[in-house]
């Protein structure tokens, strides 16, 4: 299984029957896909929508899409409404869940995912706002990027979406808790071991009693 | 009775003018009024700034006025999906400010509510903080943001009537409704317009007050 799918997958089980959540574009939408089908979890998008579907492809319904831009479905519970209430609902801490991905996270639980200065500024969009009023923050990311180098930093360099914001991390080898003595490691994938994961983490981890497993295969 | 705000494009055309503060709905071009714009593209107006919740793509939604060298100014919460917009901004042509997609909102929201600014905690230790007062209400920080108003708004209707009641089905509500509440001019565009009567007034969504002129969009 490749690392994104261990991600989400691994993610999935942190929602709880009731959750109202919202995924963020990219990897965070294919939690989707790994709910459990005994829970109800209602995906919120911030474009105006609770009770997104999936997405449709080589359709066409300009009606209905996601944050993306995408076509999607609605559910039968689903609702319709304006940014200015779709930001309420999240500013006002009526959304349990919010999953993105990153580019840094670190350990005081600092996010930075919206610019790169003089590379990439795509914008916040609606990141800064889920950050600060979500219940639950969960950030998303492969544990180094491609040339090896740890994600998970002592402190972010990038401009910040968000301060001292994220709650838990998943990375295809380990779930880690934003506590305030830092980050704790909570989990590691069966096919690694803890050494290996302090060895591919820039910031310190304090070790859990017990450190529990998560499936990579 | 009162008349019909129904115009051609041509009358829309005459609205438009240099450097005009325009708002224009829509999410990733869900809910724009795409044909609004191509008429403000054959108008040629110029040094426009734009308040759009996105940058749209480049050959769509606000990405069109921004390709055509018509913006000098663009207020977005995201502008990932339209290169132009980075290769603008890089050389000096384009002027982005970003702000984050709720605050957007609300800012939109309290000028057309008469209200002097929102208190948000979204960017507090960012950089959207700078040059912001930090106001603490009850221990609590936040940002004061202070309201946003256009000249123009260019908002879309699935369908409305002749007054300019409009309905916004699924996600194409999104900054419509508060941007026809925000701007000293605002024209609707919608494909299908129909007589006063005909539209159950509690589904209603942008409400005809607030409408200046109507253009009919032509099925294409």
């Amino acid at each position: 299984m490749d690392a994104k799918q261990i991600i989400v997958r691994r993610v999935a089980k942190e929602l709880k029957n009731g959750d109202l959540v919202n995924l963020g574009i990219g990897l965070p939408t294919l939690v989707a896909d790994y709910i459990p089908s005994d829970i109800n979890v209602i995906l919120q998008s911030e474009n105006g929508m609770i009770g997104m579907g999936h997405i449709v492809d080589g359709e066409h319904d300009r009606n209905l899409t996601n944050a993306g831009g995408r076509t999607v479905t609605i559910l039968p519970h689903g609702s319709c409404f304006d940014s200015a209430f779709s930001f309420a609902l999240i500013r006002g801490g009526h959304v349990d869940v919010t999953v993105l991905g990153t580019l840094e996270v670190d350990q005081h639980g600092n996010i930075a995912n919206y610019m790169i200065p003089g590379k990439m500024v795509p914008g916040m969009g609606g990141a800064m706002d889920l950050v600060t009023g979500s219940k639950k923050v969960i950030v998303v990311t492969t544990h180094t990027d491609k040339f090896g180098n740890s994600k998970i930093l002592k402190q972010c360099s990038l401009p910040l979406t968000g301060m001292k914001c994220c709650d838990l991390i998943v990375t295809e080898l380990a779930v880690m808790e934003v506590t305030t003595d830092g980050l704790k490691l909570l989990e590691i994938a069966d096919n690694t071991t803890v050494d290996d994961v302090i060895a591919k983490t820039e910031a310190p981890l304090i070790l859990a009693k017990q450190i529990g497993t998560f499936s990579a295969n | 009775m009162p008349q019909s705000k129904v115009i051609a494009k041509d009358k829309f055309k005459s609205l438009l003018k240099n450097n005009m503060k325009v708002m224009v709905g829509g999410f990733m071009t869900d809910g724009t009024p795409e044909q609004l714009i191509d008429a403000m593209v054959e108008s040629g107006v110029k040094n426009l700034t734009i308040i759009c919740n996105d940058g749209g793509y480049p050959d769509r939604g606000v990405g069109k006025l921004i390709a055509n060298g018509q913006v000098k100014t663009l207020i977005a919460s995201h502008v990932g999906l339209n290169p132009n917009v980075a290769k603008l901004m890089n050389s000096g042509e384009l002027e982005v400010q970003l702000v984050p997609q709720g605050t957007l909102a609300e800012i939109i929201r309290a000028k057309g509510a008469g209200l002097g600014g929102v208190l948000t905690p979204t960017g507090l230790g960012t950089l959207v903080q700078e040059g912001k007062d930090v106001i603490t209400v009850s221990g609590k920080q936040y940002l004061l943001e202070k309201p946003l108003g256009a000249d123009l708004a260019l908002v879309d209707a699935s369908y409305a009537d002749n007054f300019g009641n409009g309905v916004n089905i699924g996600t194409t509500r999104n900054f419509n409704p508060l941007m026809a509440m925000a701007a000293d001019l605002v024209v609707m565009g919608t494909y299908d317009v129909r007589e006063p009567g005909t539209i159950d007034p509690s589904s209603v969504t942008i409400h005809g007050v607030l409408i200046d002129y109507i253009v009919k969009i032509e099925e294409v």
